[in-house]
Formats: structure tokens, sequence, C-alpha cells
């Protein structure tokens, strides 16, 4: 049974001295189907015994899948900064274009709406799509087929609508892979705001070693240096705006909301880098804070 | 009811529960070398706590499917022999390695328990799988797993109606669960894992012999 070729177990090219090269024989071989191996083992003299075998998997398990995890959680933090600046870059070029798609079809329709909505109204335009407009409504569908420039924009409609499509799946790949690289940071901010965060400070790493003054700040590095060079009030947030407890506090609280989120965000953040384990405390702590800063202005 | 030689009732505080020796993973009370095993965190746990006949007895051979932190993994390896346990995410193997450190017999495989032919060529044929993987095709990763099992093995195996379909009426999706196992599988023994885990079927199992 276990004779044939692509039945061979994950000690076959391991040397039994030196266990280096086994997580590469773990993580990538494959079998069709298990087999006793460790009686192989012992017969291909890779173990002196059943439990010496044993022993030399557990070891060579073991370091295999903590280097796999160290790997795979070091991937994931530059795969969600590339991800959640595509998706920016992707939802700014689709309103770009979109803009241009209205301003265009203004020159031809006197209905032409505008946005990314409009757009994708126009593309789907000769696919069945309604059009509520009375009287001077166009006929997208009968000028396509003798009109060179609105087959063209017609198009571009559609490359922006599919652009737009694609922000979108970005930022379904965004919250998902968030929740795994930084389960605590994307609990507390959300985790589109959590990708933004780990991206402008280049990483997960550079976030937790971040002070929380330069994380309250992120985002806003233009106001900084302005404050810095002498000529502007000092910035109270920068991304962290869009935070309901930034945004939703009123203005006089604003600075101090924002404060005390950015000091949760970075314990968050370290908390995911060094440890990684859910702290849902840390949320609580968190509400607490704000509740009693927007108390303040009630009390007034 | 009879419990797998190294599980036992140990009192903790007053209270009888289900214990294993060995280190202690996830913060569960301990008394000497005992460690509790709480069936609310656990699906094997509340099936030997609801007493559905698993026929473990100690010292088998197992394969566990989606071991997660290894919080019931460890226990399996407590009264287990050599006990292979899969999981898929990053994040849970960190805490599984915590587990499998002090236990010679664990062996933690970072590997997707949907395709066993990535693992097949570390594990042996086993006496017992013991499965928990939260994802759609529950049935299906069972059947596929199925070549580990020896002729007389067990496939224990809780089943999460949510994660086939959080819509449906999870009676419904038990039935087409076991209606799927049934190709590969002679169902023994189900019950419901309430009160310790809602919407959750747990399945002991046996190998149909091959033809």
């Amino acid at each position: 049974m276990t004779s044939n070729a692509d039945s061979s177990g994950w000690f076959e090219d391991v040397d039994p001295d030196d266990l280096s090269g086994a997580r590469d024989a773990i993580e990538h071989g494959t079998s069709e189907s298990p087999a006793d191996w460790p009686v192989e083992a012992v017969e291909d003299g890779f173990a002196a015994d059943e439990d010496d075998y044993y022993d030399k998997l557990h070891e060579a398990t073991i370091a295999a899948a903590r280097e796999q995890v160290r790997e795979r959680e070091r991937a994931d933090d530059r795969q969600l900064v590339h991800a959640v600046r595509a998706m920016d870059d992707a939802r700014r070029t689709a309103n770009e274009l979109a803009e241009r798609v209205a301003e265009w079809a203004g020159s031809r329709y006197d209905d032409a709406g505008t946005g990314v909505e409009y757009a994708r109204e126009l593309a789907d335009a000769d696919t069945g799509g309604e059009h509520e407009e009375t009287g001077a409504a166009p006929d997208y569908g009968a000028t396509s087929a003798s009109d060179p420039s609105a087959e063209r924009l017609r198009a571009l409609a559609a490359r922006t609508a599919e652009l737009a499509d694609e922000a979108d799946q970005l930022e379904r790949f965004v919250e998902t892979a968030a929740h795994d690289v930084a389960p605590n940071l994307a609990a507390m901010a959300g985790p589109v705001l959590a990708a933004r965060l780990i991206s402008l400070s280049g990483g997960l790493d550079d976030l937790a070693k971040s002070p929380s003054s330069t994380v309250q700040v992120l985002g806003a590095e233009d106001a900084l240096f302005a404050h810095l060079r002498g000529n502007a009030p000092s910035p109270k947030h920068g991304v962290i705006y869009t935070h309901e407890y930034v945004r939703g506090t009123r203005e006089t609280d604003r600075g101090s909301a924002a404060r005390a989120l950015a000091g949760k965000l970075t314990i968050a953040a370290r908390v995911d880098h060094y440890s990684g384990e859910r702290r849902p405390e840390l949320d609580a702590e968190l509400d607490e804070r704000i509740r009693t800063i927007r108390q303040r202005g009630a009390d007034e | 009811m009879t419990l797998p030689e190294g599980v036992e009732r140990h009192t903790f505080d007053g209270t009888a529960r289900l214990a294993t020796r060995g280190e202690p993973v996830y913060g569960e009370p301990t008394d000497g070398e005992w460690r509790a095993w709480n069936p609310h965190r656990s699906k094997l746990g509340a099936m030997l706590e609801l007493g559905l006949d698993t026929g473990l007895t100690g010292g088998e051979t197992a394969l566990y499917l989606g071991a997660a932190a290894g919080t019931t993994a460890s226990h399996v390896a407590d009264f287990a022999g050599p006990t292979y346990a899969v999981e898929f995410a990053a994040r849970p193997m960190r805490d599984l390695l915590d587990a499998a450190e002090p236990r010679s017999r664990l062996f933690p495989l970072l590997a997707d328990a949907r395709s066993p032919e990535e693992y097949a060529h570390v594990v042996e044929p086993v006496d017992v799988i013991v499965q928990d993987v939260a994802t759609r095709g529950q049935a299906a990763v069972a059947t596929t797993n199925s070549r580990f099992l020896r002729e007389d093995g067990r496939l224990l195996m809780a089943v999460k109606a949510r994660s086939e379909d959080v819509t449906r009426d999870p009676e419904a999706v038990f039935e087409d669960a076991l209606d799927e196992l049934r190709g590969a599988y002679e169902i023994l023994d189900t019950e419901r894992l309430t009160p310790y885990h809602d919407d959750h079927l747990g399945v002991v199992a046996r190998p149909l012999s091959e033809q």
C-alpha cells in the first residue's frame, strides 16, 4: 500500500541529526494516504525506535508550525497594507473617472447624472437599464451602433463601475484581514480605520512602537508640520477623526476624545502585535472614558 | 457511562468535574496534576459529559481536526496516545503551540483539514478522529479524512449548524450532514450538545468497511 511513489513520509529526505530541513518537508510534502510512518521511519533508519521517532516528530512539527505562523502573520500585515491602499486608489480613481463620465455625458444627454451610480446606470443602459426622466429621455441603446463616441463613453462608464466594484471587494477583504492581523485594533477602530492606521505607520510593528501622540495625528502630517514650523495650531486628530468617538463628540471636547481614543488604540495595537490575544475589556475602558468626556458637556 | 482511562471526575472546590492530567492551558482550575475539562468550552468534553458512547478507552492514536487554540486537543493529548492536531488559522495556532510544547506526543500541524493530502505524509492511521471545524462542508471534511481511520476506528464529531447555514433550521442541517456522512460512515450515536453548546450535534460514527 505504501509502495507507490507519491506516498512517502515527511522524514524521507530529512537528516535525522539535523531537523532544520524538516520544516520544508512538513509544509510542502504531500501524500495521498497515510501510512504507518513510525514503523517506516524506524525501518529507514531515521529513528532508533518509535519513541525516538515521536520525539523527532514533536520537535519538527513544533518548529515548522512556529515558523509558518510567524511568516503568515508577518505576511498578513503587509497584505493588509497593500489592500487598504489599493482600496483607496481604486475608490479615488473610480470617482475621478465618474466625474469624467458625467462631464462627457453632459455634453450629449440632457439628463446626465453624476457619480459612480450614474456611470453604472449608463453602462447598464443597453442591457435594459430604465430611466425615469420624462420627455427627452435619450435612447442610449439606439445611438451606440452608429455612434462610436457613445460606444467609448459607455465602455468607460462600464470600467468605472467595475473599478468601484473592485473597491468594494477590496474593502470586504480588508474587513476580514484586519480582524486576523489586529483583532483588538479592528474591534476598537473598525476594520478599515485599523487598516489605515497600520498603513500610515508602515506596519503593525511600527504602529505598536508609536507613541499615542503620534497615533492621534496620523494622517494629519501636513497640519502637524505646519504647526511645528510655528504658523498653525496643533492638529487634534488625523484619520481617527472618522471614528464615531471623535466625530460624534462636541467640538470643545473633541481633542480630549481624540487623545483618549488614540491612547486606547495604541494599547490595542501593542496587544495585537506582542500577544495577539483578544482583550474585550479594552473596549469597555474606552467606552467608559468617552462617556465621562461627553458627560462634561452635558453637565454644563 | 464509562470514561476513557486518564479522564476522571475530579473534585475542584467541592464540585466534581471532568478532568485530565497535564499542564494547564487556558486558565482552567487545577488540583495537583489534574486540570478541569470545561464542557462549555469543549464539544468533546460536552459529549463525554452527556454520556455519548464515544468508545474511547484512553491511549489511542488520535487525529484532531480543527484544534484551534488547543483547548480540547490538549485534553485529548492528556489521555490519548500520539495526537495529531490540525489547525488552519495562524493565530490560534500560536496558543496551540504553547499547549503542544510540554506535551511530547501532541503534534501541531498548520494545514487545511479539507486537504488531507497536505498532512497524510505526517499523520499515521489513527484510532479516533475528533472533528470540530467551523466551516461549511463539515460532513465533507469528515468524509475526506476517513482515510486516516483504522477499520474499527471512531469519528467523534461536533456538527455546528450555524457554520453550514445560519438561516436554516438546525434539525434540517443535521439531517443533511448525517445523510452525507452515511456515504463513508456508519452512524452509531448522535445527541444535541445542549445545554453546553447551542445548535451543535455530537456524532459518533465508524468507517464503513471497504468492499
